[in-house]
């Protein structure tokens, strides 16, 4: 009697799980479709080992995504794992040996010991940084009235940081002489969870704000002011909630939950959210790494005056070794990137990531081309 | 959470078998063994490898989750003394929790420990009538036929992830609740209680919430316990107040409320042990602020177990690491405690023996 009815139970979760996990699948299947059209343009050496495993930065998720679907579009049967489990854990792995390679916001610390870990597991061969995955990150907001907003760097640490509390102080009108601001307190969401984004938001405003952001950098929010809430996908709902809110998340987080994107104005003039403005900014990084170790020089981004550029973009890398690989995975792995630099970046627009420019790509297949 | 009941009763028996295996060891013959065994202990000196199968296995459970206990105890430890001896504030009366910088690494838990507290209180607030009065009903009122099915559901209750009750708690309730918390703070703003908090109230990720989805949480656990603790009221005693002309109620009142309320009581902490360490559903709920926890039921903040699960995934230090670990260790001391209580609140009522 009470087996059976237990049975009953257990029938109707696993009734509901099934369910669940079709819906799951149906998206998946629809975006292959999508990404279908894009054509080859590259030689890509399929092969070697078939199950690449990764994790990291959950930042590039969805932008690996993409990349495993065309990868296995043109490389049948090969496939990547990638655990979005964080920064921290992905570089934690890759150091251990777990993962095939990692995914970082941030490129290997030399002071925690990270390069030198990342050494060892690449049997004495330096392990390099490879920023892969661009994303802009919006300044979102909902404001009633209000769809066209400038902001400066300076203008935003003050937002963020409790300097400016009301929408329509004179700072802000300054910067948008002709919106017509309310009378409303500006509530600001931050991300309650340590993260890449909220780290290079920081970097950002430290950057460029001309001072006026004080709290430095961290992967915890540091303005001390506004609510945090979970995950980029918590702030993004929270801003579509509430009249008057305004946080930083990735562009596709604003667009899935129809937020306003503020302009970016470094001096030069507003400049709007497009792969375009996003493409220059790229361009003009300047990178500080040695030879095929593609470390941005991040300032060179976040604190261009050059016209046309929005500044704010958090570059995510993927670590590898450059050898030291056994020649299986080394195969998977460049075929891998390969694809990803080339054929992946067609479906990125959508996906709320930046394509890479045409020169900034060539230097990634270079690198590439030289993992041994 | 299946059955707390039966679940608590191996537990119970394991102990004190493991006492009794003990004893039984150096002299046989002060065991409370029933006299059936002991003659035929008397005809075959040997014991049965049955019995001592079983007696290895029972008595080898009872020792592994001591161990594992002991052992997670010591990792915490372990893991949080170094941070501790990097922290620069008071690690039990600080409000400030920055670990980003482990050169200068300033964390304490006040805020963590009252805010826990506080929601998990104020759940079982909610709770314990609302399962007192469901347990009442499903074993003194209800019809046979539709107690069963009706116990059921609400044990289904219990096997909900808890994440689902975190997105229900902010998506669907959440906004519900808003206009209730906008208007207890007009009203009764002047308690300190009901004062506006540090977070928004449009964005409902206060306490207030928390503490309502906890609750719901928690009733499944209170209300299975206390039910089969009502259950085995004594039929005599029933039927013995009946025959004194009783009421429905009198009978309540005097012969299943006065047996079961060690039992109810302790299935409160056992909810309140639930509450207190309940994370996934209080990380997506409760909103997160830089100010401090100020007594009132619309403050966000975070509890012990949401702050480490916001920053787990990012941790690449073991020195900021252990600030985390060091805070779960007093979580840990806490649903120790509370749990401890609950042993002694039954232990001091002889009649569940």
């Amino acid at each position: 009697m009470k087996i059976q009815r237990h049975s009953a139970v257990f029938g109707l979760v696993a009734a509901g799980a099934l369910l669940l996990s079709a819906c799951g699948s149906d998206q998946n299947s629809a975006q292959g479709g999508a990404s279908a059209g894009a054509t080859s343009s590259v030689d890509v050496t399929c092969g070697g080992k078939q199950n690449l495993n990764a994790e990291g930065s959950s930042a590039q998720k969805t932008a690996i995504d993409t990349f495993v679907q065309v990868y296995q579009q043109r490389c049948a049967g090969q496939n990547v794992a990638y655990n979005p489990s964080g920064s921290g854990s992905g570089v934690k792995n890759f150091t251990g040996g777990q993962v095939d390679f990692g995914g970082s916001d941030s490129p290997l610390s030399a002071e925690k010991g990270e390069v030198a870990a990342a050494a060892e597991r690449c049997e004495g061969n330096p392990a390099w940084n490879l920023p892969l995955v661009f994303g802009p990150v919006a300044i979102s907001y909902k404001l009633e009235g209000v769809t066209d907003l400038t902001l400066t760097g300076e203008l935003a640490a003050k937002i963020f940081n409790g300097g400016v509390k009301k929408w329509n102080d004179e700072a802000v009108k300054a910067a948008n002489p002709s919106a017509s601001l309310p009378d409303k307190d500006i509530t600001v969401v931050y991300r309650s969870d340590e993260s890449g984004t909220t780290d290079n938001f920081q970097k950002y405003l430290t950057a460029a704000s001309n001072g006026a952001w004080t709290q430095e950098a961290g992967k915890a929010f540091k303005g001390g002011v506004g609510e945090g809430k979970e995950k980029s996908a918590g702030v993004a709902q929270a801003v579509a909630g509430v009249d008057g809110a305004v946080t930083y998340v990735e562009w596709s987080f604003a667009q899935d939950n129809n937020l306003s994107v503020a302009k970016i104005d470094n001096g030069s003039g507003a400049v709007e959210l497009t792969p375009e403005t996003v493409g220059k900014a790229i361009d003009g990084a300047k990178i500080k790494g040695e030879g095929n170790d593609l470390v941005l020089d991040l300032d060179s981004i976040y604190g261009s005056t050059e016209a046309g550029v929005y500044p704010l973009v958090l570059a995510t890398y993927e670590i590898v070794c450059s050898k030291g690989y056994d020649a299986e995975t080394a195969q998977a792995v460049k075929a891998f990137l390969t694809v990803a630099a080339t054929d992946g970046q067609a479906g990125l627009t959508d996906a709320g990531y930046a394509p890479l420019p045409k020169a900034f790509q060539e230097k990634l297949l270079t690198a590439v081309k030289a993992i041994a | 959470m299946k059955d707390p009941v039966v679940a608590e009763h191996p537990a119970d028996t394991g102990d004190t078998g493991v006492e009794r295996g003990a004893s039984a060891a150096p002299s046989a013959s002060e065991a409370p063994i029933p006299p059936t065994q002991e003659a035929a202990a008397a005809k075959a000196p040997h014991v049965r490898p049955g019995d001592r199968i079983f007696r290895g296995l029972a008595t080898g459970s009872g020792i592994f989750i001591v161990v594992l206990i002991g052992a997670i105890g010591l990792f915490l430890l372990l893991r949080a003394v170094p941070s501790l001896g990097l922290n620069n504030a008071n690690f039990l009366t600080s409000r400030e929790w920055s670990t980003g910088d482990v050169g200068n690494m300033r964390f304490g838990i006040l805020d963590l420990l009252l805010v826990t507290v506080v929601s998990s209180a104020v759940a079982l607030l909610i709770a314990m009538p609302i399962a007192l009065g469901i347990a009442l009903f499903l074993t003194q009122y209800a019809p046979r036929r539709l107690a069963r099915p009706f116990a059921y559901v609400i044990d289904l209750l219990a096997a909900v992830p808890s994440i689902i009750f975190g997105l229900w708690g902010l998506l669907v309730l959440g906004p519900q609740l808003t206009p209730i918390a906008e208007s207890l703070t007009s009203a009764l703003g002047f308690i300190p209680i009901f004062a506006q908090g540090n977070v928004s109230i449009a964005l409902s990720g206060t306490i207030f919430t928390a503490s309502i989805v906890l609750a719901v949480m928690i009733l499944p656990i209170i209300t299975a316990v206390s039910r089969e603790v009502f259950d085995r009221t004594p039929v005599t005693h029933v039927e013995g107040a009946i025959a004194l002309g009783a009421t429905k109620w009198e009978v309540v009142r005097t012969t299943v409320w006065p047996f079961g309320k060690a039992g109810y009581v302790s299935a409160s902490m056992l909810g309140l042990g639930r509450a207190l360490g309940e994370t996934i559903a209080l990380t997506i709920i409760l909103s997160a602020t830089a100010k401090t926890f100020g007594w009132s039921l619309f403050d966000g903040g975070a509890t012990f177990a949401s702050k480490i699960a916001l920053a787990a995934p990012e941790f690449n230090d073991p020195r900021s690491a252990g600030a985390y670990i060091a805070a779960g260790l007093v979580l840990f001391l806490l649903t120790f405690l509370v749990n401890a209580a609950a042993r002694a609140i039954v232990a001091g009522h002889k009649e569940y023996e």
